[in-house]
């Protein structure tokens, strides 16, 4: 269990990926671009895939919008690049279920990501924290290459 | 007479509450404000002794009630200045009361061809009726603009108000800018060109003091829980000859005069509009919240936020943050929406969140607004009677707080 206190949660890892995201900007080339916002408050997220078979061969994303929104893009960004379809369709439905409180999420396995889970206490930033997630979940759908678990 | 606000806080239970163990500081009054005593024990003495439904029952109940309910339209017509009661419909909100206008009004009146002006600075609850309106009849919706301080581009007025324009939709305060337009000039060139005028008073109504009459407006529209009221109640005032011609909104018990099986013949103004069994308790309360606000007097009101706004103003503008709309408190209400460089709104609502204070952020319904000023998002904070300059000073070391944080 993580108990990071919001302070905790925003300077230690949110705050890191917000002042400097990874994979951030266009992919070139790509095979899928999708743009989604949330329409409560504006964040913006642009995500690129670019695939090879059954992977993900590149992920980068743009976009604007609260610290919490894009850190969690860039974390997922970094997570998943190279990372098969099925482990990035799974990671994301598992982020889903931690997010919704229906699952604790397991230290080991999501490493950096459970800081994610600090925003469970803060009920209206979840949708920031699921946006880069729930975009990556529509994209795949779109793209053909399977659905989350 | 000069308003007390550590008076008037004691007035309002819920300030005092704790927020994250921290005293409550309450600034999102433009979302909706708190409720005092006085209005929360009207609405529970309705319920437990004068409920009953209106304008049926026989029995001295059914009186009581009825009675009740008319007082709060008397109180209404009497807090804008409205010649008659007929004058005033009942409705849910703000909202309701303006697709009231848009379903009966306006659609009886604006055709293919014609125009419907607003203003950049609308709120969505002014802006999507007109929309789905000239969606629905190839009307053109026109947008008079805004300039650099967030004022109406009045200068431009002859130019967007044509013989083809039928209705002007504009606020009389904004909920983003706080600027107070100027509804009179609007009206007297719409009427010159053949338009009607509906002002949107949601934000105004709480805040300022207005004449329906001296505004010239032939609509004009706001909600209860803003101004110390429950929610699910407001009204549409519109011009009694305006009124008596429009068709029937809802229909339904209560607005009906005569019924056949297979016609009908309406109620007089205003129970025409009134289908259904309202929200009785709710409208009594929004009486009880006309009257805790008259009792505080208007001028009183305005005259505490015109002090207690450029305290704000000097001490946001003082921190660096970058602010919205007028900077001089005669030109714009209690609603002050800023940014921070260093600190994206989302996270300064919740960082300020942890000290109790309470602040809005995002685009406020108001998405047009939010493009023209560049901006995905502000944040805001709204004052209104019960606030004073520590909780200025609360938001303030807040803030500083969230700067820390990302610098």
């Amino acid at each position: 269990m993580v108990h990071l206190s919001l302070e905790d949660l925003y300077k230690e890892v949110i705050l890191d990926h917000y002042r400097s995201p990874r994979n951030k900007g266009r992919l070139d080339p790509y095979d899928i671009v999708l743009e989604r916002n949330n329409p409560l408050c504006g964040d913006e997220i642009e995500l690129f895939l670019k695939f090879d078979g059954d992977k993900l061969e590149g992920i980068s994303f743009d976009g604007k919008g609260c610290s919490i929104s894009q850190a969690s893009a860039s974390m997922m960004a970094e997570r998943l690049q190279g990372a098969s379809i099925k482990d990035a369709a799974d990671l994301a439905g598992g982020i889903k279920r931690m997010m919704a409180g229906e699952e604790e999420g397991d230290d080991d396995e999501l490493g950096e990501l459970i800081a994610l889970k600090g925003v469970v206490k803060y009920p209206v930033r979840i949708k920031c924290a699921l946006l880069g997630w729930d975009t990556l979940v529509e994209a795949l759908e779109e793209s053909g290459k399977g659905v989350p678990s | 007479m000069s308003l007390d606000a550590q008076r008037v806080k004691k007035d309002f239970p819920i300030l005092e509450t704790l927020a994250h163990g921290k005293r409550l500081v309450y600034l999102d009054s433009a979302a909706t404000s708190q409720k005092p005593r006085a209005v929360i024990d009207r609405m529970v003495r309705f319920y437990e002794e004068e409920n009953a439904n209106v304008h049926r029952g026989i029995y001295e109940l059914g009186e009581k009630a009825t009675a009740a309910y008319e007082g709060a339209r008397e109180a209404s017509a009497r807090f804008i200045g409205a010649r008659s009661t007929r004058s005033i419909v009942f409705t849910k909100g703000t909202t309701e009361s303006i697709n009231l206008v848009r379903y009966t009004w306006a659609r009886a009146n604006v055709h293919e061809g014609d125009e419907v002006l607003v203003t950049e600075m609308e709120h969505h609850s002014n802006l999507i009726p007109w929309q789905l309106l000239c969606a629905e009849t190839g009307a053109t919706l026109r947008h008079l603009p805004i300039d650099d301080d967030g004022k109406l581009r009045i200068d431009l007025l002859g130019e967007y108000l044509t013989d083809r324009t039928k209705l002007v939709g504009m606020s009389l305060m904004s909920n983003v800018l706080g600027t107070i337009n100027p509804v009179r000039t609007v009206a007297d060139a719409a009427h010159a060109v053949g338009a009607r005028i509906l002002v949107d008073a949601a934000q105004a109504a709480p805040h300022l003091s207005f004449d329906v009459n001296d505004l010239d407006c032939d609509f004009l529209a706001f909600s209860a829980h803003k101004m110390c009221g429950p929610t699910g109640a407001g009204l549409l005032y519109g011009r009694e000859d305006l009124l008596e011609e429009m068709p029937p909104f809802h229909g339904g018990g209560e607005m009906i005069r005569e019924v056949w099986a297979d016609h009908a013949t309406w109620a007089e103004i205003p129970q025409k509009f009134e289908a259904g069994t309202p929200n009785i308790a709710q409208v009594v309360g929004m009486g009880a919240a006309i009257e805790y606000l008259e009792d505080l007097g208007m001028d009183a009101v305005r005259e505490h936020e015109m002090q207690l706004t450029k305290y704000a103003l000097d001490r946001i503008f003082s921190i660096g943050a970058t602010i919205y709309g007028p900077m001089d408190v005669h030109d714009r209400g209690s609603v002050v929406s800023f940014n921070l460089e260093e600190v994206h709104p989302h996270d300064m609502a919740t960082i300020v969140d942890q000290e109790g204070v309470c602040i809005r952020a995002g685009h406020h319904c108001a998405q047009p607004l939010m493009r023209k000023l560049g901006v995905p998002a502000t944040a805001r904070a709204s004052f209104y009677i019960y606030n004073t300059e520590e909780d200025v000073d609360a938001l303030i070391d807040a803030l500083e707080k969230s700067k820390g944080w990302f610098i």
